[in-house]
């Protein structure tokens, strides 16, 4: 549990990646979602048809502007109209295929579509996005979106039998289209031979920190808290309390002081004292942190804070902690924090009788449970 | 003397303004914070070198920018390590993660410009690229000449077969049409009217059928190499029709103006699908996914020549085949052609600068 860095452990969805840097530097990435994605092509499929649109437009309203210029001046106008005609055509091919081959070439990764949504593409291996993957990934677009639609209205209008094709159009598109839902990494057909995959591109003002606002306030209260008040949270609650102080709502600011002053035996702050409480409660719980993480010691929240503080009762030699491993070691510990008794009744007869011991009292189950995984886990440790 | 009072008053001040700063680190309450007070000065140059890159304006940064820009990505991901191990300020650590992924982009996006990735595409690794599909070429060339003699051996069995390989040409060139017929549809357009647009047209027909061999490669190439049965299938059709009224060497040279390029093109994208059907279907010690991937930047590389090429074709064969009216010379410009491309495939073998070969 400890060898995965924190960070890493706060974040629980399954779109999370790291990525190894060529500098050897793990970076967390984040998938975009399915939905997202298909929100960017919307949005890059509206813009295309008005182009497209605006385009057909213009160049029909020149075609027009000629064809009746040509009659008042006696002129054949065929030339300009096949000029106009070719441009219709190149308009058209730029659009199809240089639309997202240009914006995902640009430094930004996206197209206008994936821009609006946050997303952008990167190289699945953490090297070069190059061109040749861009235009790859936009090559095999044509089949999955394009060449389906195409086959449909062909068949509709050369009068073919429209129940066939279009139940084929149809199986091809949605073998396509859910693609992505059929693999970990939500690649499309394209992402896939491309070796591309889409993520979140977040952008971050990089924030005052808290415990520096926080200093010269925590001293005109003089708020001090000693080491039995600053050990029953961890990390988790630590970060809890950065995201209450950084939006600063009064009731969330009095009811977390008012849970922290109930664990920690204090009288709540109460007048507008709350967030100067908290301030010099947050600066002085990182800093205790801190200090403990220098030395290796980390805690991740109450729950581990609490495993620490607690004298084990019931001691167990290392013949009976070699039984398990890392797997039994997160097993127990999601079990100790669901706390169902029935569960840890369970638990704990199982583990006496794999180690030999007589199954302990009733009420002692969490206690000879606790001991245990205090206990197993500074020995994988 | 003035002056020289001034002088030290700014040297004092300067030193007060020094202090000042070094206080405000030493009065920082945590360890952390003094790491991040001394460092942000960085982390903010990097953060507007990777804004003004990420709105297209890198030219407004200057050379020192430039130069920085990858020893502030890596001092920025090593404060962002350290953070990691010292630091509990989530929004700090949170802003240095965004900051690198930010920069690690810009360090490691496509960064060649369209005039210097065209540069170094037609010269050498367009070529080196088709010379490592050597096999995948061979294998659809095979495919392709195996397509036209089953569509010729198909209508010279039973001549009802041309009306489904060649239907889509519903003109008179079809089976018991006369030799004058068929000779008319070879010479004689002397007309220009339309040509240009004919062969934007051409253009934009023959690039959808390439990209469309290509993309098919993804169903392990077998899709791939039945568009190209399907297609020489045609052909071979319509050889056995010209050949009925002694007129193949005439329909060859027609044919060859813009059929040297147009179908090494076809060839080329049947090709480039079936490396990547391959890849996948046979991954060796990689995984598919890999495979997969290796394989389709190898292919796209050939499918964006194969567009350029079947511009050359339709150019070809909206002019030259129309305006060169005489066998002979239709067969010096398609043989030219040919030999083009094979010398400059082939031939033209050059190191491809700043890469280690496709």
């Amino acid at each position: 549990m400890n060898a995965v860095p924190f960070h890493l452990r706060q974040v629980r969805s399954d779109r999370h990646r790291v990525l190894i840097t060529p500098e050897g530097i793990a970076l967390p990435l984040t998938l975009a979602s399915r939905g997202t994605r298909f929100g960017a092509l919307v949005l890059d499929l509206v813009i295309l048809f008005v182009l497209m649109l605006g385009t057909q437009l213009l160049i029909s309203a020149s075609a027009l502007g000629v064809f009746v210029q040509g009659g008042r001046e006696g002129r054949d106008p065929s030339g300009s109209l096949q000029l106009l005609y070719i441009l219709y055509l190149a308009a058209m091919f730029l659009f199809h295929y240089a639309y997202f081959l240009f914006f995902e070439l640009g430094p930004r990764g996206a197209t206008p579509g994936k821009r609006m949504t946050g997303t952008r593409i990167a190289a699945r291996d953490g090297g070069r996005l190059s061109a040749e993957m861009v235009i790859a990934r936009n090559i095999l677009r044509d089949i999955e979106l394009f060449l389906p639609v195409v086959f449909v209205f062909g068949a509709a209008n050369e009068g073919g039998d429209m129940g066939l094709a279009s139940l084929a159009g149809a199986a091809w598109f949605l073998i396509f289209a859910l693609f992505p839902c059929f693999n970990r990494d939500r690649l499309r057909a394209g992402d896939l031979i491309a070796g591309t995959w889409v993520v979140e591109a977040p952008k971050r003002k990089l924030e005052a920190a808290m415990s520096a606002i926080a200093a010269p306030a925590s001293t005109d209260h003089a708020y001090k808290f000693g080491e039995p008040e600053l050990a029953p949270y961890g990390e988790y609650e630590l970060q809890t309390l950065e995201r209450v102080l950084r939006e600063n709502r009064p009731e969330a600011l009095t009811s977390v002081a008012e849970a922290i002053c109930a664990k920690i035996g204090w009288t709540a702050p109460t007048g507008g004292h709350e967030r100067s409480f908290l301030e010099a409660y947050y600066t002085q719980l990182r800093a205790h942190l801190e200090v403990g993480m220098r030395f290796g010691t980390r805690k991740a929240d109450k729950f581990e804070a609490g495993m620490a503080r607690k004298a084990p009762s019931i001691r167990f030699n290392n013949a009976e902690l070699s039984v398990y491993g890392e797997q039994q070691l997160l097993s127990l510990e999601r079990v100790l924090r669901q706390g169902d008794p029935e569960t840890m009744q369970t638990v704990a007869e199982a583990i006496a009788h794999k180690i030999g011991r007589s199954p302990p009292e009733t009420v002692q189950h969490r206690a000879f449970l606790e001991a245990y995984y205090t206990q197993l886990r500074s020995k994988l440790r | 003397m003035a002056s020289m009072t001034q002088n030290i008053r700014g040297l004092f001040g300067g030193g007060q303004a020094a202090s000042a700063q070094d206080a405000a680190i030493e009065a920082a309450a945590l360890r952390s914070d003094r790491f991040r007070q001394e460092r942000e000065g960085d982390w903010k140059r990097l953060e507007e070198i990777v804004r003004r890159m990420e709105a297209g304006r890198a030219r407004s940064l200057t050379d020192q920018d430039v130069l920085d820009l990858p020893v502030l990505y890596r001092t920025v991901a090593s404060s962002l390590s350290i953070a990691r191990e010292t630091s509990l300020d989530a929004a700090t650590l949170a802003y240095l993660e965004a900051l690198v992924q930010r920069a690690w982009f810009q360090v490691y996006g496509p960064r060649v410009g369209l005039w210097r990735w065209l540069r170094g595409f037609l010269g050498g690794q367009w070529s080196a690229a088709v010379r490592a599909l050597w096999l995948d070429i061979l294998i659809a060339l095979a495919v392709m000449v195996a397509g036209a003699v089953v569509g010729w051996l198909l209508v010279a069995g039973d001549p009802e077969w041309y009306y489904s390989l060649a239907g889509g040409f519903a003109d008179t060139r079809v089976p018991g049409a006369s030799r004058e017929v068929l000779a008319a549809t070879l010479f004689g357009h002397e007309e220009r009217g339309g040509m240009s647009a004919f062969a934007a047209y051409l253009f934009n027909n023959n690039a959808q059928v390439s990209i469309l061999a290509f993309a098919l490669g993804f169903a392990f190439g077998i899709p791939s190499l039945m568009l190209l049965i399907q297609n020489m299938g045609t052909l071979g059709a319509m050889l056995w029709l010209f050949n009925g009224q002694g007129l193949l060497v005439d329909f060859v040279a027609w044919l060859s103006i813009h059929g040297t390029t147009e179908l090494f093109a076809i060839l080329l994208a049947g090709a480039a699908g079936l490396h990547i059907g391959r890849a996948m279907a046979f991954p060796g010690g990689r995984s598919v996914v890999v495979a997969a991937a290796e394989a389709g930047r190898r292919a796209s590389t050939v499918m964006a020549g194969v567009v350029m090429m079947l511009v050359v074709a339709a150019v070809l064969e909206g002019y030259a085949r129309q305006l060169v009216d005489t066998t002979p010379s239709r067969f010096a410009i398609g043989g030219f052609m040919l030999v083009f491309w094979l010398v400059y495939f082939f031939a033209f073998v050059r190191r491809p600068q700043g890469s280690a070969g496709a």
